[in-house]
């Protein structure tokens, strides 16, 4: 056991030797993964934070009722009670009269509202709803809008539609996206394992001629490969890391303007972690096709 | 210690290497292989160390078949032998002290008791004090004094050197044989192929001679048995 964990760590900084003997080409490499991961991890965060931005925002997820202009205070206690009854969500009451307060406020309207011989507003409940998928807003919309006394029921169902569409086409592309870099981090840590190999012919014939498995040749190079990877991923998270800084401040500017306040979200410690992870496990398949296909050439 | 019957090794292109090749080399034994270049020593060397199998026969090391050596047990085979190279194999960007380390970084020894023991190794090949130096620096006779190192390092029973006089001037190839002969005293077996057969202090050595693929014992010739 000893004797194996001594071999592994000799293999370890075998590996850590041979990146650190040419640093500029491990440099390049490095690079050329992380920017390889970028793009992927740039694009699955990006679809996070619209998730996250539209799912905090309000009146996207949001069923207004209208209620008739001339309905009595019953009909408002009957609506509400069969909102409850309804287990839709939680509500929001909105009188007519707070609803022209609102109005007022806005920039401009006070003359508009001012002007208005009456208040042209009705009673509404504003419902957000517990379960958020589209089909269910809308079967919910259907229902409030079935019951006596209430005018309309708004829900911006074909925004949420779309954006639903946009969402999902997003992970496609993303995950696409994913597939092919991670075929490009394979293919080159295949290459780089490959060079590493031919400079070191020498040795390898030696070593397997004096009694080394293949296991002790393969070794160095899987490390290399899972280095190279988990080294390239944290590079990627360092990219994309200050990449989403810089975007944050006009990010936060432009959703002020549209009233929101929203922050941009960056990687978080499980996100890096998973990135070295996935690059490690990507470094050593391309470092071990790349040692099997060499080793069996020369056996 | 090393036993071969029958061997016969018939290259792809039909060229025969070695024809019904037997002989015996018993433990602590030191054997000189001859005849000229062509002859089959190398073929032999490689039959030896299970670099390649014979077409037909079989050698026994140790009472091991190696015809019938599966293919990941030949690297536990191969530790068993210390093996010197015609070409030397020496790594030129390693230092001596690293080149003689790889044998039982192979094999896995704790680092402090490696280092002593390749020490040890090089002290023994006369090469004391080189451990820093690279290989590029030594002479010939160095350089092959490193080899021997390399190959004893993790204490082979047997010994096989495939030309180790090979370019050598007459000083420094008797400085080798003189080493080889050190190591046989203590119970190592020695096979040495060679294409001259070396002047040598002492006993007469038992010699084994190839020509054109077949063998012939010289000493047991001498002796007057067939």
């Amino acid at each position: 056991m000893k004797a194996w964990i001594g071999q592994h760590l000799t293999a370890l900084r075998d590996a850590l030797r041979r990146l650190l003997a040419a640093p500029l080409n491990s440099l390049l490499s490095l690079l050329v993964i992380g920017v390889a991961l970028t793009l992927p991890t740039a694009g699955w965060l990006c679809l996070d934070n619209l998730r996250q931005a539209t799912g905090d925002s309000p009146g996207v997820q949001q069923i207004s009722i209208f209620m008739t202009l001339d309905v009595g205070k019953s009909a408002l206690s009957d609506l509400e009670s069969r909102l409850k009854d309804a287990r839709a969500g939680s509500w929001r009451f909105v009188s007519r009269e707070e609803a022209l307060k609102h109005l007022q406020a806005s920039e401009g309207m006070a003359e508009i509202v001012a002007s208005l011989p009456k208040n042209p507003l009705p009673d509404a409940f504003i419902v957000t709803p517990d379960d958020t998928r589209p089909e269910a807003l809308e079967s919910l919309a259907r229902t409030f809008a079935a019951w006596p006394d209430v005018a309309h029921v708004q829900l911006d169902s074909a925004w949420v539609r779309r954006l639903d569409a946009l969402l999902r086409l997003g992970k496609l592309v993303v995950m696409l996206l994913g597939i092919l870099f991670a075929g490009a981090l394979v293919t080159i840590t295949f290459n780089t394992i490959r060079l590493q190999i031919l400079a070191q012919a020498a040795e390898i014939e030696l070593a397997k001629l004096i009694g080394a498995t293949d296991a002790w040749i393969q070794r160095p190079l899987h490390y290399f490969g899972v280095l190279q990877g988990v080294l390239g991923g944290l590079c990627a998270a360092l990219l994309v890391t200050v990449g989403f800084h810089l975007l944050r401040a006009p990010v936060g500017e432009l959703a002020q303007l549209y009233g929101a306040n929203f922050v941009l979200q960056g990687l978080s410690p499980l996100d890096i972690t998973a990135l070295a992870v996935v690059g490690g496990g990507l470094g050593w398949l391309g470092a071990s096709i790349s040692a099997a296909m060499y080793l069996r050439r020369v056996a | 210690m090393i036993s071969a019957s029958e061997l016969t090794k018939r290259y792809p292109e039909g060229r025969e290497a070695l024809r019904d090749v037997s002989f015996e080399i018993t433990a602590g034994e030191m054997v000189f292989l001859t005849g000229h270049s062509g002859a089959g020593k190398s073929t032999l060397f490689k039959l030896l160390a299970a670099i390649e199998r014979p077409t037909s026969g079989h050698v026994l090391i140790n009472g091991q078949n190696l015809a019938a050596l599966r293919r990941n047990a030949v690297p536990y085979l191969r530790r068993k032998l210390g093996l010197i190279f015609q070409d030397r194999k020496l790594l030129f960007d390693r230092t001596v002290l690293d080149n003689v380390l790889l044998p039982l970084a192979i094999v896995g020894h704790p680092v402090r008791e490696a280092r002593r023991r390749a020490l040890a190794a090089l002290a023994k090949v006369g090469l004391p004090d080189r451990e820093n130096t690279l290989p590029i620096a030594l002479s010939g006779g160095e350089q092959q004094r490193l080899a021997i190192a390399r190959a004893v390092v993790n204490r082979p029973a047997i010994l096989l050197a495939d030309e180790p006089t090979a370019n050598l001037d007459a000083d420094s190839a008797a400085e080798i044989l003189a080493i080889f002969r050190a190591f046989q005293q203590v119970g190592v077996t020695v096979c040495v192929a060679t294409h001259d057969l070396p002047v040598l202090s002492g006993p007469p050595p038992r010699v084994l001679r190839l020509h054109k693929g077949e063998m012939r014992d010289l000493s047991a010739a001498a002796a007057g048995t067939p």
